[in-house]
C-alpha cells in the first residue's frame, strides 16, 4: 500500500500504425509511452517535464483514463482503476479533470460560458435545485477571477487568459482530488502566465488539490511543482524533489535540459559552457534499444546500447535511469548557478 | 559611428472592418553594424509589425505607413517597390517562426534556395546556384548537404528546418537579418540549437540582428541592446544590463517580476501584470500601459509620454512621466521583494500624490 | 506504390460488379414498363408479349438473368443485345462515344479557358468591382439548370429557330471524320453551355483557394526573398491553388465521359447519354446496364487516377 494518490505501474501505450484497406493489419506502432513507473503524492504538485514526443501528454491521459493503456497498472487511492468502465469510471470522473493547453479550441463556441461551467453538473447529476446551478457557477467564476455577470457570454468574447480562467473553472467545479493540467499557460502572454500560475497555485492550496503539471517550460515547473519527473522518447529517465533536480540533476538528458534554458539574466548569460545536444530526437516508432537517450548523449558507452537502466537513487536524491550520472563537476560546467 | 538601420518615428496603421488598429505608434530605433538587437513584447506590442515594415512586407491597400527606415541612408519607407524588392533578401533578410508553414510545401529546399540567390544574381546559372546552396546547407550545420538539397520540408525535422530558413535567408550575406520569433516554435534543445548557430553566423558573417521575441531569456542571451514595445510603442530601450539590472518602466519591472527564472529562488513569488493587454483600436489615452500601472497618477492619462534619456546616459532612455528619482527608489523596493502595493504606498504617498 | 495500385484496381473490378448487381436490382423492383410490350408494339396481343418475353429471356428468374448476363460479359465481353431493336450495346455504346468525348473535352477547354482566370483576378483583386460582378454571374451560372440553360440558348442564338442566328441548331451534329467544319459548329453551343456552370464552379474555387493560399506563411516568406509579386502569385500560390482544382477537374471528366445526358438531349448529340435516355424511356435493361457500367467505369479510373496523381502533386501525400 502506497501513499501515492494515482500512480502508474510499468505503463505501455502504443498506438498501432496500421495498413490495408478494409481488413487493417498493425505494420508497427508509435512507441508513446514505453514502461513509465509514476505516483503523485496527495497535496504534491508533480512536473511531468520533455520535449515533443517525449509521452508526457499521453501518459497524463491514460493516467487519467482518457485513453486505454496497452498494458501496466493504474492505482487510484489504492484501487485497481487499469480497465474500470461504466458507472464506477463516470464517478471516477468526479475525482479527476484535466486543464487542456489552447484556451482557444478547448471551449465550445456555440455554449455560454455559463452552461460550459455548469456541464459537469448536468453530467453527473447534482445541483438540480432551482437556481442552485447557476449560483454555484457563479460562485465559480468568481473564484477564478471573472466576473460573474458574463455567464451568458461566448468563449470568444473573452481573452485568451480569460478563457483559461474559464477551462479551471470548470476543472474545479465538482471538486476533485486531482487536477491534471497540461501545459495551462503556454499559449498565453508572458505577462497573463503569472496569473493563470498564481491562480492555480492559490486554488490548490485552499482546495487540497493534487496537481500534475506537465509543461516544456523549465523555469516554470521549478515554480510550480515540488517534484519532478523527466521524460525522454517514452519513459521518466529522472524524478527527483524540484530543489534536487535543478542543483544536482544526474541524468545527462536533464542536464542538457537545463544547460539549454535560457534565463533572464544578463549576468547568467554567456555564464557557463551551454551543452548543446547533437541531432534530433529519434521516432517514436522506431526507438533506439536499450537506452534510449544514448544516440544522443555525450557520455554514451557500448553498454548503453545493450543494457537498459533503471531508476536507481543517485548522488544527491533523484531517482535516474543512468549508467554514466553527471558528475558534480559536469553539473556545475553546464549549468548555471542556481539559487536554491 | 552610423548605424547601419536607423527608424525614425514609424507609424504604421491598419483600416479593417473593427476600425483603425494602431500596429505601431511612433517607433524609433537604431542597430548598429554587426550587433544584435533584441526587441521584446508581448502580442500585440507591434515588435513583429515593426520588422515586416521595414522589410516592405506591410504595404498595401488598408495600411497607412510613415516614418522613416533608413539603411545606409536610404529610406525604406518611401523606397520604390522595385528597389525595396531588390533589398529584401538581399541586404536585409528575415526568418519566421514556423519553418514548417514558412517554407512552400510542393518545392525542393534546393530548388527555394537557388530561387533566392537567382533572385539578386541573375546571371548565376544553375550549377552556380546548387553549389551556393549547398555551401549554404554546409554552413548551417546539415548533413550531407547534397542530397538534402532534394528533399521536400516536411522530410526535415522542426530544427533542420529552421537551420534550412536560415541558410535560405543568409544566402546572399545580407547586412542585416530580422528574426521574428525563430525558436517560440522548437523545442527547448533545439531552440539553443539554433539560437548558438545565429550567434556563430552572425559573428562570422559580420551581420547585424533584430531578434524579435517574447522571451526576456532568449534576449538575455543573445542581444547587445534592448528594446521593450508596448502597445504600439518603445517603452524603454538602453543596453542590455541597463534594462535587466537597472529598469526604469514599470512594465520592464512587471515583465521581469512575473516570469519565474531558474536563478532566482524557487519560491520567489511571481507578481503578474494585473488586467491585459489593450485594444490597439481603442487605446487608452496618454501613456498606453497606465491602465495596468500600479504607479500611475492622473496625469498619464492625459499625456503622451516621450522617450527621455536616463540619468545623463542618452543610451538608455525611458518613456514614462513618473521622476527619475521616484522610479529608481520604486525599482529598489521592487528589487528587494515588495510587491507594486507596497512600493507604491512606501515611495508615492510620502510624495503627496493621491493615488486614484 | 504499385502494390497500392494493384489494390485500387481490385477495388475497381469489386465495384462495377456492385454496380452491375444494384443496377439490375432497381430496375426489377421499381415499377417500370415492360419491355416486352413496349418491343412489341400497337395493341399486341398476350401470346405476342409472352413470345417476346421468352425472346429476352425476360420469363427467367432475377438471379439466373444475372448470372446469364455477367457471364456473357465477364467471359465475351459481351454487354448484350437491346430489348428494343436487337441490336448489340456494346457496338451501340462505343459509336456513340466519339460524340460524348467531343462534347466533353470541348467543354473542358471551353470552362479552363474561362473560369481559371476569372478566378485568378478575383482573387488577386478581391473585392474590387470585377471580383463583385464576376463571382455575382457565376452564382447564376451555378443555379440555371443545364437544360434550362440549354433551351434559352437555342431559343436565342440557334441558326433554326434563334432569335439572333450564330450558332448551329440543334441536331446538327456531324461526326470529326466526317466533316470538320460542321463537327465543330455544331459543337459550340453545347460547349458554351454546358461548359457555363462548371466554368463558373471552378473560378469561385479558385478564387477562394487563391485567397486563403495567398494568405499562409510560405508567401510571406516569398515575397521576404525579394521575389517579383507576379513571381509569387505564380510559383508560390498558383502552384498550391490548382492543386485541389486538377482533383476535381479529373472526377469530372470522368463523370462527363459517362455521358451528360441532358445537355445531349437538348441539342440531340447521338452521344452515350442520350443513349443511357433512350434506354430509360424504353425500359431497355441491356441498354441501361451498359450505359451505367459504363459511366461508372470512367469514373472510377477517373477517381484512380487523379489519386495517383495527387501524389505527383503535393509530395507530402505518398502511399506506401
Amino acid at each position: 500500500m502506497s501513499d501515492y494518490l494515482l500512480e502508474v505501474t510499468d505503463l505501455v501505450k502504443h498506438f498501432p500504425i496500421t495498413q490495408g484497406v478494409i481488413l487493417q493489419r498493425q505494420v508497427g506502432a508509435v512507441h508513446a509511452v514505453d514502461g513509465v513507473n509514476l505516483g503523485v503524492r496527495q497535496g504534491e504538485t508533480l512536473g511531468l517535464v520533455g520535449e515533443t514526443g517525449c509521452g508526457k501528454s499521453t501518459t497524463a491521459r491514460v493516467m487519467m483514463r482518457l485513453l486505454d493503456a496497452t498494458s501496466g497498472t493504474i492505482r487510484f487511492e489504492g484501487e485497481d482503476i487499469t480497465h474500470t468502465k461504466g458507472e464506477r469510471l463516470k464517478a471516477l470522473r468526479r475525482d479527476m479533470q484535466l486543464i487542456f493547453q489552447d484556451p482557444y479550441s478547448s471551449l465550445n463556441p456555440r455554449k455560454t460560458v455559463g452552461s460550459i461551467i455548469a456541464e459537469p453538473f448536468a453530467i453527473h447529476d447534482l445541483l438540480k435545485g432551482k437556481g442552485e446551478r447557476k449560483a454555484k457557477v457563479q460562485q465559480l467564476m468568481d473564484r477564478v477571477g471573472l466576473n460573474p455577470e458574463h455567464y451568458n457570454r461566448y468563449p470568444h468574447e473573452f481573452s485568451g487568459g480569460q478563457r483559461q480562467r474559464i477551462g479551471v473553472a470548470r476543472a474545479i467545479a465538482l471538486e476533485p482530488k486531482l487536477i491534471v493540467a497540461d501545459e495551462p499557460v503556454s499559449a498565453l502572454d508572458v505577462s497573463i502566465q503569472a496569473q493563470v500560475l498564481n491562480l492555480l497555485r492559490d486554488l490548490q492550496r485552499d482546495m487540497g488539490l493534487t496537481l500534475v503539471f506537465i509543461a516544456h517550460d523549465l523555469s516554470v515547473v521549478r515554480h510550480m511543482c515540488n517534484r519532478v519527473a523527466v521524460m525522454y522518447l517514452g519513459s521518466v529517465v529522472e524524478t527527483a524533489d524540484s530543489d534536487v533536480l535543478y542543483s544536482q540533476p544526474r541524468h545527462p538528458y536533464t542536464g542538457a535540459l537545463l544547460s539549454a534554458v535560457p534565463v533572464a539574466d544578463a549576468h547568467a548569460a554567456g555564464s557557463r559552457k551551454r551543452q548543446i545536444l547533437q541531432g534530433d530526437v529519434p521516432s517514436p516508432s522506431n526507438p533506439p534499444p536499450a537506452c534510449r537517450f544514448h544516440t544522443r548523449c555525450p557520455k554514451a558507452q557500448p553498454i548503453c546500447r545493450e543494457d537498459t537502466p533503471a531508476l536507481t537513487p543517485k548522488d544527491g536524491g533523484s531517482l535516474a535511469a543512468c549508467h554514466f550520472p553527471l558528475t558534480d563537476a559536469e553539473i556545475a560546467a553546464q549549468i548555471p548557478g542556481l539559487a536554491v | 559611428m552610423t548605424p547601419l538601420l536607423e527608424i525614425d518615428d514609424l507609424r504604421v496603421e491598419f483600416a479593417t472592418e473593427d476600425g483603425v488598429v494602431h500596429a505601431v505608434d511612433g517607433v524609433s530605433l537604431a542597430v548598429e553594424e554587426g550587433k544584435t538587437l533584441g526587441v521584446v513584447g508581448e502580442s500585440g506590442s507591434g515588435k513583429s509589425v515593426t520588422g515586416l515594415t521595414v522589410m516592405g512586407l506591410t504595404r498595401g491597400r488598408s495600411a497607412t505607413i510613415s516614418g522613416q527606415a533608413r539603411l545606409d541612408g536610404n529610406d525604406l519607407i518611401t523606397m520604390s517597390d522595385r528597389d525595396l524588392r531588390g533589398v529584401r533578401g538581399n541586404d536585409i533578410a528575415m526568418i519566421f517562426q514556423d519553418p514548417l508553414s514558412s517554407l512552400h510545401p510542393f518545392y525542393t529546399v534546393g530548388k527555394q534556395l537557388v530561387e533566392a540567390y537567382q533572385t539578386h544574381n541573375p546571371r548565376a546559372g544553375k550549377g552556380e546556384s546548387r553549389d551556393r546552396a549547398a555551401e549554404m546547407l554546409t554552413l548551417v550545420g546539415i548533413p550531407d548537404p547534397a542530397s538534402r538539397l532534394d528533399s521536400y520540408p516536411h522530410e526535415f525535422s522542426g530544427g533542420m528546418r529552421q537551420r534550412a530558413m536560415i541558410a535560405m535567408a543568409l544566402i546572399n550575406e545580407p547586412r542585416l537579418l530580422i528574426a521574428d520569433e525563430p525558436t517560440t516554435a522548437l523545442d527547448v534543445t533545439v531552440q539553443a540549437q539554433i539560437l548558438e548557430l545565429i550567434q556563430r553566423l552572425q559573428a562570422d558573417l559580420r551581420m547585424a540582428v533584430i531578434m524579435v521575441t517574447h522571451d526576456l531569456g532568449v534576449i538575455a542571451e543573445l542581444a547587445d541592446d534592448v528594446a521593450v514595445m508596448y502597445a504600439g510603442r518603445i517603452v524603454e530601450r538602453g543596453p542590455k544590463r541597463a534594462i535587466f539590472d537597472a529598469p526604469e518602466h514599470p512594465y520592464t519591472w512587471g515583465l521581469l517580476r512575473s516570469i519565474p527564472r531558474l536563478t532566482a529562488p524557487r519560491d520567489e513569488p511571481l507578481v503578474p501584470i494585473p488586467g491585459r493587454p489593450p485594444s490597439l483600436i481603442n487605446r487608452p489615452g496618454g501613456c498606453h500601459f497606465h491602465p495596468r500601472c500600479p504607479y500611475v497618477r492622473p496625469a498619464h492619462r492625459e499625456t503622451d509620454p516621450r522617450l527621455v534619456p536616463v540619468g545623463g546616459d542618452a543610451g538608455h532612455q525611458v518613456a514614462c512621466l513618473l521622476a527619475e528619482e521616484t522610479r529608481q527608489r520604486l525599482w529598489g523596493e521592487l528589487r528587494s521583494g515588495a510587491l507594486p502595493e507596497q512600493a507604491r504606498a512606501d515611495v508615492l504617498e510620502p510624495e503627496g500624490e493621491v493615488t486614484p | 506504390m504499385g502494390r497500392y495500385i494493384i489494390r485500387r484496381v481490385l477495388w475497381v473490378v469489386l465495384l462495377l460488379f456492385i454496380v452491375s448487381a444494384v443496377t439490375f436490382v432497381i430496375f426489377y423492383t421499381l415499377p417500370s414498363a415492360d419491355p416486352a410490350a413496349l418491343r412489341a408494339g400497337k395493341s399486341p396481343s398476350p401470346q405476342l408479349i409472352a413470345q417476346i418475353r421468352h425472346t429476352l429471356g425476360l420469363d427467367k428468374s432475377v438471379p439466373e438473368q444475372y448470372w446469364i448476363y455477367m457471364k456473357k460479359l465477364v467471359l465475351h465481353f459481351d454487354f448484350g443485345y437491346s430489348f428494343q431493336d436487337s441490336q448489340p450495346v456494346r457496338t451501340e455504346i462505343l459509336s456513340r462515344l466519339p460524340a460524348t468525348i467531343s462534347l466533353t473535352i470541348g467543354a473542358v477547354v471551353v470552362w479552363l479557358l474561362v473560369g481559371l482566370p476569372i478566378g485568378v483576378i478575383s482573387a488577386i483583386r478581391s473585392r474590387s468591382f470585377f471580383d463583385r460582378v464576376s463571382m455575382g454571374g457565376a452564382l447564376l451560372a451555378i443555379s440555371a439548370p443545364v437544360y434550362w440553360l440549354g433551351l434559352v440558348g437555342l431559343y436565342l442564338f440557334s441558326n433554326d429557330i434563334g432569335i439572333v442566328k450564330i450558332f448551329d441548331g440543334a441536331g446538327t451534329y456531324t461526326g470529326i471524320t466526317d466533316n470538320v467544319g460542321r463537327w465543330f459548329g455544331s459543337l459550340l453551343l453545347p460547349w458554351l453551355v454546358l461548359a457555363a456552370s462548371f466554368a463558373a464552379f471552378y473560378a469561385r474555387l479558385l478564387r477562394s483557394n487563391l485567397i486563403e493560399v495567398m494568405s499562409e506563411d510560405y508567401i510571406r516568406t516569398a515575397r521576404a526573398k525579394g521575389l517579383p509579386e507576379r513571381r509569387v502569385i505564380w510559383r508560390h500560390g498558383m502552384r498550391s491553388a490548382i492543386t485541389p482544382i486538377v482533383t476535381i477537374l479529373g472526377l469530372d471528366i470522368g463523370i462527363l465521359l459517362g455521358g451528360a445526358i441532358l445537355t445531349e438531349d437538348v441539342f440531340n448529340i447521338p452521344g452515350v447519354g442520350h443513349l443511357a435516355y433512350e434506354g430509360i424511356i424504353n425500359a431497355d435493361l441491356p441498354v441501361i446496364q451498359g450505359t451505367v457500367l459504363f459511366g461508372a467505369f470512367f469514373i472510377v479510373v477517373a477517381n484512380l487516377i487523379v489519386d495517383i496523381g495527387y501524389a505527383f502533386l503535393d509530395p507530402r501525400v505518398r502511399y506506401s
